[in-house]
This record gives C-alpha cells, sequence and structure tokens, in this order.
C-alpha cells in the first residue's frame, strides 16, 4: 500500500550529525519505508492523509509498557494494549519481564513476540528476566534469549539484593555487548509505599527515602565501573539521583536512563487523601525532584520519557493506598504529556519529540538490529513508522474512553483537572495505518 | 477538583464523616468538645441513654484487633440508643477473601447508618466514606499510623478540661511518635486549637527530623522535652518495636525516654500526664508516674465514651 501524508509539519528530531528537520512537506510511504520527503508530485498513492496543520513526527518510543502477556490478562491484554499504543501513537515499546511466568525462557519470548506481530499494532521488544524467575540468584540464558528476541535484561522492580549475583550478572551482558536494564532502588531502604517527605508523615504512610534510589546507583555505578557493562538506568525519580546520573556520564561510564511522565508531572501532594491511583512506582517525590528530573530530561542527561504503562485491574486498584497495586496506564498519555513538558519547559518541538523517538532509540542502539538506523526518525529510505498528531487540539482524559485495559490514571481529567495537549490523528507502524481517529461529528476535541 | 475537597465536610462545612483531625476548622473541633460536655453528665445519671441515634444501627467494623476502643465505642452507641453490631472482621470475610469494599457493599445492604472503622491501612477509611451512601457515617476508630482522630479529641477534652486554655501551653508527646496515630491527630488538634509549642520526644529512629514539618519542635533528649511542659503525653512503645533496629531493648528505652519522677519534675508544677492506653509500666512510663497525682490517665478513658457520643451524634445529624 502507497501512502502520501500530504502537507503536514514534518518533525525529524535528527541526531548527531544531523539537526533534523521541522518543515511543512509531504511524506510518500510504499513498502514499509519512506520513499520520499518534500514535495511529492508524481506519486500514486492508494491512499492520501490530509496533514495540513498537523505534525507528522516519528512513530513514538516507548521504553516502558507492561501488556501483562502472559498470565496477568485479567489486567491487559496484547490486543487492549497494544490498541492502547497504537492509539498514543507508539510505533515501538519495551515490555518488562515481570509477567507470569516471567521471561526466563525463550519459547515465551517466541510466543511473545509472534502474537505481537500477528497484531500488527506496534512493534514490541521484550527484555528478558536477567535472572530466572527475577529471583536474583541464577543468570538466565542471555544469549538464548537474545536470540529468541529480547533487547537487553531486566529485574522490573524486583532488585537484585546480592551483589555478588549482580556483579556476576553484569559481567556475563558484558562479554556479548547485552544492556542491563535496572531501576536503582536498595531492596531494604525501598520498603515503603511513598517517598520519604512531609507527606508521607503526614499520612503516615511508609517512606522510601532518596538513599533508597542513590545508594543502589553508587552500587552500581562502582560495578559499572569494573565490568565496563552498559546499563540502562529506568525510572529515576529523584535530584540527587539525577546529579549521579549527570556525574556517571561526565566521566564517561556506558549509561543512560529515563524517567515516566508519572515522575515528571506529579509530586506526592497529588496523593491527596490516599488516592490509590497516585499509588506509583518509583514514588512521586517533591516539587525539587520533579523540577530536576524536567532540566534533566531537556537537557539530554534523562536519555528518554517512557510511559511506564501498567495496566492494574479495578479490583486491585480499589484497597487502601498501601495494598493498591502500583501502576497506572500511560500508552495513551505519553504524547500529550510530553508535549505539555516541552511546552511548560520553552523547548522546540524537535526536542521535545526527540526524548519520545530518537532519545530512546540511542538507549536502545544496535539492539533494533536494522531497525536502528531509522527508527525514532523521518529520513528518505528509512522505516516508515510514523505518528501524525493535531498540536491545537486539547482534550481531557476520561479513563472509561481509554483503550487501555487499565482505566487508572492519575491524570484523570476528575483528579488532577489537567487538560492535555495535542492528539493522535494517525499511526503508521511499517508504512501501514495502524489507528486513526475515528471523525467525530461535530468536531474532534 | 472534586475529590481535592475534604471528604468529611459536606457543602456547608458540616461533619459527615470523622475522618481524620487534619483540616477541620477550630469551629468543628471545639463543637464536638462543647457536646462532649454535655454528655458527661448522662453517664452519671442512674439512666444512663439519651435517644438521639434510636434506630440506627452502627456497625463497628474492626480490621485491626482492639479491645478497650471498640468497647468505648459501643458504649457510647449504646448510650445514644443505637443498636450495635461487632463484627470481628480479622477473623471473619477477610481471611476468607473478600475485598474491603465488599464488605463494606454487604453490610449497607444490611442496612447500617454508621461504620466504626479500625483498619492496619492509612487511609483505608477514606476509601470507604468515598463508597457509602450518602446517609451512611464513617468514623476512623485507627488507621495504620494516619489517625485516631477520636483519641486526638477526648485528649483535647482532658487538657481542655486540667487546662482551660490552649493558646498558653507546652504540651510534649514522647515515644514512638513516627509509627503512631495518636500522635498525629494530636499534633493536629493542638495546632488546630492553638497551642504554641509542641514537643515531640524521642530517638531519631523514632522521632525523624521531618516530622518538623508538621508544626513540632524536635527534641531528642527527654530534659530537653519535658522542660517546663504543661502536659505530657506517653505514647504506648509497641512490643514489636521494643527490640530491633528501631530500639535496641525496652530497658534501654526506659533509661532514656520513660517517664520517671525524676524527669517529671522538670515538668511545671501542675503538669498533667497523660497516655491512650493501655500502659507498660516500666517500659515508657513508671508505675509512681501513672498512678500519681499528675496522672489523668484514667480520667482520659471516662471523657472518651462522652467525646464518641458527642462525635456520632454530631455527623448523624449532618447531611452529605
Amino acid at each position: 500500500m502507497k501512502i502520501l501524508i500530504r502537507n503536514g509539519r514534518v518533525i525529524d528530531p535528527g541526531n548527531a550529525n544531523d539537526r533534523g528537520r521541522d518543515e511543512i512537506a509531504d511524506i510518500a510511504i510504499a513498502s514499509g519505508r519512506i520513499v520520499s520527503i518534500g514535495a511529492a508530485t508524481a506519486f500514486d498513492a492508494d491512499r492520501v492523509i490530509d496533514a495540513t496543520g498537523l505534525v507528522v513526527a516519528p512513530g513514538l518510543v516507548d521504553l516502558a509498557a507492561r501488556l501483562r502477556e502472559p498470565g496477568q490478562e485479567h489486567e491487559g491484554m496484547l490486543e487492549s494494549e497494544l490498541a492502547a499504543a497504537a492509539a498514543g501513537g507508539v510505533t515501538s515499546l519495551v515490555c518488562p519481564p515481570d509477567t507470569d511466568p516471567v521471561l526466563d525462557e525463550p519459547g515465551l519470548v517466541e510466543m511473545l513476540k509472534f502474537r505481537a506481530r500477528k497484531l500488527s499494532r506496534c512493534r514490541v521488544f521484550p527484555l528478558g528476566a536477567l535472572t530466572r524467575g527475577l529471583q536474583g540468584q541464577a543468570l538466565t540464558e542471555m544469549a538464548e534469549l537474545t536470540e529468541a528476541g529480547c533487547i537487553g535484561f531486566a529485574q522490573a522492580d524486583v532488585p537484585v539484593t546480592d551483589s555478588l549475583v549482580l556483579l556476576r550478572a553484569l559481567q556475563y551482558a558484558a562479554t556479548f555487548g547485552y544492556t542491563v536494564w535496572l531501576r536503582p532502588l536498595d531492596a531494604w531502604l525501598g520498603k515503603g509505599i511513598a517517598a520519604s517527605g512531609a507527606v508521607a508523615t503526614r499520612l503516615g504512610l511508609a517512606g522510601v527515602p532518596v538513599v533508597a534510589e542513590t545508594v543502589a546507583m553508587h552500587t552500581l555505578f562502582e560495578l559499572v565501573r569494573v565490568t565496563k557493562a552498559r546499563v540502562h538506568l529506568c525510572r529515576l525519580s529523584s535530584a540527587a539521583g539525577v546529579a549521579l546520573l549527570r556525574a556517571a556520564k561526565a566521566e564517561g561510564l556506558p549509561v543512560t536512563a529515563d524517567v515516566s511522565i508519572n515522575n515528571l508531572h506529579l509530586t506526592d501532594v497529588d496523593i491527596g487523601y490516599f488516592n490509590p491511583d497516585m499509588r506509583l512506582l518509583p514514588p512521586l517525590r517533591q516539587g525539587a525532584d520533579r523540577d530536576a528530573l524536567r532540566a534533566a530530561l531537556a537537557d539530554g542527561t534523562l536519555d528518554a520519557l517512557v510511559s511506564d504503562h501498567n495496566p492494574v485491574a479495578e479490583d486491585m486498584k480499589n484497597l487502601p493506598f498501601g495494598e493498591a497495586e502500583p501502576g497506572a496506564t500511560g500508552l495513551e498519555l505519553l504524547l500529550s504529556l510530553a508535549l505539555r513538558w516541552g511546552q511548560d519547559s520553552g523547548l522546540p518541538l524537535t526536542t521535545t519529540l526527540a526524548r519520545v523517538t530518537h532519545g530512546p532509540v540511542r538507549v536502545l542502539g544496535d539492539a533494533l538490529g536494522s531497525l536502528a538506523s531509522s527508527a525514532g526518525r523521518l529520513v528518505e529510505g528509512g522505516v516508515a513508522d510514523v505518528c501524525v498528531f493535531d498540536p491545537a487540539v486539547d482534550w481531557v482524559v476520561t479513563p472509561q474512553q481509554l483503550a487501555s485495559q487499565g482505566k487508572h490514571t492519575p491524570f484523570s481529567f476528575a483528579s488532577t483537572g489537567m487538560a492535555m495537549p495535542g492528539r493522535v490523528r494517525a499511526t503508521l507502524v511499517a508504512g501501514t495505518l495502524a489507528y486513526e481517529l475515528p471523525a467525530a461529528p461535530g468536531g474532534n476535541t | 477538583m472534586l475529590s481535592r475537597r475534604n471528604p468529611q465536610l459536606n457543602v456547608h462545612g458540616e461533619l459527615i464523616h470523622l475522618l481524620s483531625i487534619e483540616g477541620l476548622p477550630k469551629a468543628v473541633l471545639t463543637q464536638i468538645l462543647d457536646t462532649a460536655g454535655t454528655f458527661l453528665s448522662v453517664n452519671d445519671r442512674d439512666v444512663k441513654k439519651v435517644p438521639l441515634l434510636r434506630g440506627k444501627s452502627v456497625f463497628n467494623l474492626f480490621f485491626e484487633n482492639s479491645t478497650r476502643t471498640r468497647t468505648t465505642f459501643e458504649i457510647a452507641a449504646k448510650r445514644l440508643s443505637a443498636d450495635v453490631i461487632n463484627l470481628d472482621i480479622a477473623k471473619s470475610s477477610t481471611a476468607k477473601g473478600e475485598s474491603l469494599l465488599d464488605t463494606i457493599a454487604n453490610l449497607s445492604a444490611m442496612h447500617a447508618d454508621m461504620f466504626i472503622v479500625r483498619h492496619a491501612e492509612s487511609g483505608a477509611p477514606y476509601l470507604i466514606a468515598q463508597h457509602v451512601a450518602p446517609h451512611v457515617h464513617v468514623v476512623n476508630a485507627g488507621d495504620g499510623r494516619h489517625a485516631h482522630p477520636t483519641q486526638g479529641l477526648l485528649d483535647m477534652y482532658t487538657i481542655r478540661h486540667f487546662k482551660q486554655d490552649f493558646s498558653q501551653l507546652t504540651v510534649a508527646i514522647v515515644g514512638d511518635i513516627v509509627h503512631s496515630r495518636v500522635a498525629r491527630s494530636d499534633i493536629h488538634a493542638l495546632t488546630t486549637l492553638g497551642v504554641p509549642e509542641i514537643r515531640a520526644v524521642g530517638p531519631k529512629t523514632l522521632v525523624p527530623g521531618d516530622l518538623s514539618a508538621m508544626g513540632v519542635r524536635v527534641c531528642h533528649s527527654m530534659e530537653e522535652g519535658i522542660k517546663g511542659a504543661d502536659v505530657i503525653i506517653m505514647l504506648r512503645l509497641q512490643n514489636e518495636r521494643m527490640s530491633g533496629a528501631m530500639l535496641p531493648s525496652a530497658g534501654e528505652f526506659y533509661k532514656s525516654y520513660g517517664l520517671t519522677p525524676q524527669k517529671l519534675a522538670l515538668a511545671k508544677p501542675d503538669a498533667i500526664v497523660m497516655h491512650p492506653g493501655p500502659i507498660n509500666r516500666g517500659v515508657e512510663i513508671a508505675s509512681d508516674v501513672a498512678d500519681g497525682t499528675h496522672s489523668v490517665i484514667l480520667p482520659q478513658v471516662t471523657f472518651g465514651i462522652a467525646v464518641r457520643m458527642a462525635v456520632m451524634s454530631t455527623i448523624a445529624g449532618n447531611q452529605a
């Protein structure tokens, strides 16, 4: 199928050698690739998308989205969650291995990849478990898992408590050049349920101090120095953590890092009267932490913004705060919350979008294979993963209208009163329409 | 932003649930204390009953074990002529896997008018209050570390009874503040009623520095903490905290922070000593002090019934 996206504002975030692109142009797509960007004169398209007044961006790349398969289908399924991805303009996503069973066997990974490919809504890149059953004791068959399609190895939210196992895991991964994805969290210091601070003290919620993050980062950086392993730090939450990351990057350590939409926009004050939608991992911290995360994402110290999508069933969320399952739906909010942060920070659209497109692709690096050269970008000859959105439309989050099976989000209009800038109009994965906003009678807001 | 409104107040600012002292206006607290005063005389009558809650069903829902608090709520409800149903949930439905909200829905179908809730998780009564029908009222009888508002109110009643005026007082709260719902409710109530100096006294493991965000002066020395105090509130040290990473031993705690006659001598000569009970003699308080002339521990219990009657009759009279 040949598709022509006509007259849109084409944004390519570029890379180190290339300043990217921000101009009105047509994009011609055939056989899953971008044939040309510019004025398409003689292109015999099967379908023309009029993008006048719209932004044409690379499809979003989300480094953290739980699909809940296998084993947790009551919370989410591939059909619903990949539909949510497509509706959110996300064309590639990375899913952590904390499914049931855990992604520690090649067969499970192959099945997941196969099921996702059949739906052709979004590219799915699984992280394999770093240790068997995520138990922090025995290493998984990393080479086999890589062959099955894993793009790195992770522990999800389960820290490795045995530092010898952690050292061995990093050594082994470094042998083959695999990236290890870890959320910096000291298992003992991190036992609480809300960030330490005035709010947790007042509400009587057990605190997670900042040192739960920084102690783990110090340990990890020491191990990276000796193993030279490439490490991606997941979901930073504190200003002190950001400062450590900045120093580690300045030193030249092979580390990258991301932050979630939740920690980028919310603080512990948003917990309000024990709102279980605000029960999140990592916990929401104070305003100074949020400001530091926002600044670090703007200056590139943080490489990527992630949705940290985690659909949670109603009966697991409607519980007292401490018993509620952590997590929130996010795939459909990633673009809008990136745009909102970019507007608040006064950033050019190319920089804003880079953190949800080319930035995450750089984190994935060679693990993406042939996709690495053009995913997260819009270049001639490159893969046609595209997100077309209307930057002028604000919308509000009504949970029941989300495509995701997870209806819990801290950003629902009812709890934050927040307006979401930017509405996805069409999503293309490998040159095929994965989503198109249905035309609404009487307007599209 | 509807959900940000204090869920214990209706649109007229009247109390419909009692979930926490925090955020309640001074006038609401004062009114409850005044009402409690009128109920005290009921407790001295031969027929200790008033008909304010006649025909109403009050469910005592204790997800955490308690004898004392549950009994005082039961007595208070019965003196208001309510029908009282005690449910020992810790041993029934939750053990069968029923969720908190399912339990509430089932009991609501039995036409409950009021739930008295104790739960191990901070905030659980908020969840319940958000899911009950508009005519149903919820009283928090202690949730996790968060709040124990009726204890806070009875402590205020006791202080007002013995000291009359809050505006010149120095109040010291001693012991395991970080895990104490009583301390939090006391601090909010004392702050709201205008007490100028509130001290939180204990070791750094039990009285962390960020407590100062609640408007208290953090003192790690007992001498500094009780010097010149008008009111000393001793907290119960839970058994599980007496040895481990929080404290090395009950004996060492007593040596540093136990209230002995010698330490009490540092307070004002007319200081009162309070304790939410049950007391650990020789752990947080010496028997000489607990039974001594400064102690008002037993009057607290008596006032507790009147205060709980005042809370229940107040909220039952207001509509969401």
